[in-house]
């Protein structure tokens, strides 16, 4: 490795000047400086009355429901996902048709149009029964009380998500190097094994990054649930707010900043996930971190590589660690 | 061994990929006990021949038995007539893992440390308990000359310590065979004899090993039986001295200048 101290003849260039820089800086900050002026000063936004309404009960509850839509419907869609990537790398060809018709019709209808579905599901299906199929029925439901307003939600949203995840999951799956396959069947290490201890946790690496830009989508995506009709999310309740005091503008802001904190929130905790799913790519490097089960996984390079951010959150270009580097 | 049963018996072995024909009739015995050096320019289908062994490729034709069982495949009788049924994914899995393979780029699973390596097939597989697959990796560890870096994972090995935990991991499921895929060609030179010294050992133990190589040396003096293939067939076989010291066929006479 490299000595710090007595190197004869260590450089000292003069580095290169960016006069663009400065230039594109002066402009950014006039501009910014303009917006912001614009925004302060313009008496339609009716700060105010921002400030009045966003902590207000209904808001606040609003931001209560639109957090429990994202994660609930995450967490089903994950789960959900999994099972469908995993069918669809089946031997099974019905497993494969189930798993490609599924991801066809979800990824292939809007989210709006399947949430009005869901909320017309008690017209459609007014009681919904277990039972022999086209034979005796043992319980039946009224699927009004089966299949709540919010319920119809989560269902909606975590459906039509998991078409979308399974798609990033078994990408993750197929990153991972076809040795590892081989040599887990080469021991006699039946499908299902391989996959829960060998290929899944290596294909993490990959799914995760994509996992957490998902989930702040999600965040968004449930103020489309007023197509069930859902009325108690974040979007609807400032909606409903301005309507009702008739100032929407100040209320579209205050949705604004809610949505903007919360984003801001799961962006360091992506930050932090992506840090972890990522770390070890300098193993050999003077950076090394020795130990830890998925600085192995990178160094080993048998799963490709995922972005990695430095310290000012810049995107960095990895080096592909050989095996006997 | 008294018994007479080869280890490995391949009859007619034809594979192929597409258009490529790649095996076109090999015939190979392996008795018990014995080391089979398999050499052979590349694209002669060496690697192909143990990899079909293994079932990891599905066969075009031709028989592979080990250990006197079918491999891949059950002999029966259907509307009255011989006929191979195809095994299930379960049977198949049974078959592997009698067989030990070691692979050129070693594939080590990344995320597991050398001893978890060793241990998880014995647990998953063989259904040890947790602590006699342990005992049985660290003693395997040892006799690879590795149990100090037990708790390491395999980007903290250099490749030669990444091969011998993998001949390891394939020693835990006490094999009857085991397939060697140039185990040293993907390995900087002066890490190759580490991982010939274990398979010396091992061959010396009595287990019955085919080597896919290039290491003549390794041949000459290990090898009961060395084999030389090209273009899809056995060219030449016999004892080291026959093929490597007095070659009859022009092919594997090239082959050696080239190589030696």
């Amino acid at each position: 490795m490299s000595d710090h101290d007595q190197v004869p003849g260590r450089i000292h260039a003069v580095p290169v000047r960016h006069p663009g820089r400065w230039v594109s800086a002066v402009i950014v900050l006039v501009l910014a400086a303009m917006a912001v002026h614009g925004l302060v000063t313009n008496d339609k936004f009716q700060w105010p009355t921002v400030w009045k309404y966003l902590f207000n009960e209904q808001v606040v509850r609003g931001v209560g429901w639109t957090l429990w839509l994202t994660v609930a419907s995450m967490v089903i869609a994950i789960v959900l996902a999994i099972l469908l990537a995993i069918m669809r790398r089946s031997d099974n060809p019905v497993m494969r048709s189930v798993s490609w018709v599924y991801i066809w019709v979800f990824r292939g209808t809007p989210v709006y149009t399947q949430l009005v579905f869901w909320g017309l599901l008690s017209v459609l299906y007014p009681k919904i029964s277990l039972g022999v199929p086209f034979g005796p029925e043992w319980v039946s439901f009224t699927t009004t009380d089966l299949v709540t307003a919010s319920r119809a939600a989560i269902l909606g949203l975590a459906l039509n998500e998991a078409a979308y995840l399974a798609e990033i999951v078994r990408a993750g799956l197929q990153s991972v190097d076809a040795g590892q396959d081989e040599a887990a069947r080469a021991l006699g290490m039946k499908g299902s094994v391989i996959l829960r201890r060998i290929v899944l946790p290596q294909a993490m690496r990959v799914i995760v990054p994509p996992t957490g830009n998902e989930t702040i989508s999600m965040l968004k995506t449930t103020s489309l649930v007023l197509a069930v009709p859902f009325t108690l999310d974040l979007n609807y309740a400032t909606s409903a707010v301005g309507t009702r005091i008739f100032q929407p503008i100040p209320l579209l802001v205050v949705a604004a900043i809610w949505y903007l904190a919360i984003t801001s929130i799961l962006m360091v905790g992506q930050f932090y996930v992506e840090r972890y799913y990522g770390r070890g790519f300098d193993a050999h490097g003077k950076n090394a971190k020795p130990g830890g089960k998925q600085a192995a996984i990178n160094a080993a390079g048998t799963t490709p590589e995922a972005p990695t951010f430095d310290d000012m959150g810049r995107p960095q270009g990895g080096t592909t660690p050989g095996g006997t580097a | 061994m008294t018994d007479d049963t080869p280890m490995v018996e391949i009859t007619d072995l034809h594979k192929e990929f597409g258009h490529l024909h790649v095996l076109r009739g090999v015939d190979l015995v392996v008795p018990t006990g014995s080391v089979c050096v398999v050499l052979g320019p590349s694209g002669s289908g060496k690697s192909t021949v143990l990899r079909c062994i293994n079932e990891l490729e599905d066969l075009t034709a031709g028989r592979i038995r080990v250990g006197g069982e079918l491999m891949g495949y059950r002999e029966g009788v259907r509307r009255g007539a011989p006929a191979l049924f195809r095994r299930t994914d379960k049977d198949i899995a049974r078959q592997r893992s009698r067989i030990g393979m070691v692979f050129q780029r070693f594939n080590l699973f990344p995320h597991m440390t050398a001893l978890d390596n060793v241990v998880e097939a014995q647990v998953q597989v063989l259904k040890r308990s947790k602590r006699d697959a342990t005992a049985r990796a660290e003693e395997l560890l040892q006799r690879v000359g590795l149990a100090d870096r037990s708790d390491h994972y395999p980007s903290q090995l250099s490749g030669g310590q990444q091969q011998r935990v993998a001949i390891a991991r394939a020693l835990a499921m006490d094999p009857e065979l085991m397939l060697f895929d140039e185990p040293t060609s993907a390995l900087d030179p002066e890490l190759v004899g580490e991982v010939l010294g274990v398979m010396r050992d091992l061959a010396a133990s009595g287990m019955t090993m085919i080597v896919v190589t290039h290491e003549i040396g390794f041949a000459r003096e290990v090898a009961d039986q060395v084999v030389f293939m090209a273009d899809g067939v056995v060219v030449e076989q016999g004892s080291p001295a026959e093929v490597l010291g007095n070659p009859q066929e022009a092919r594997t006479k090239d082959f050696l200048a080239s190589v030696l």
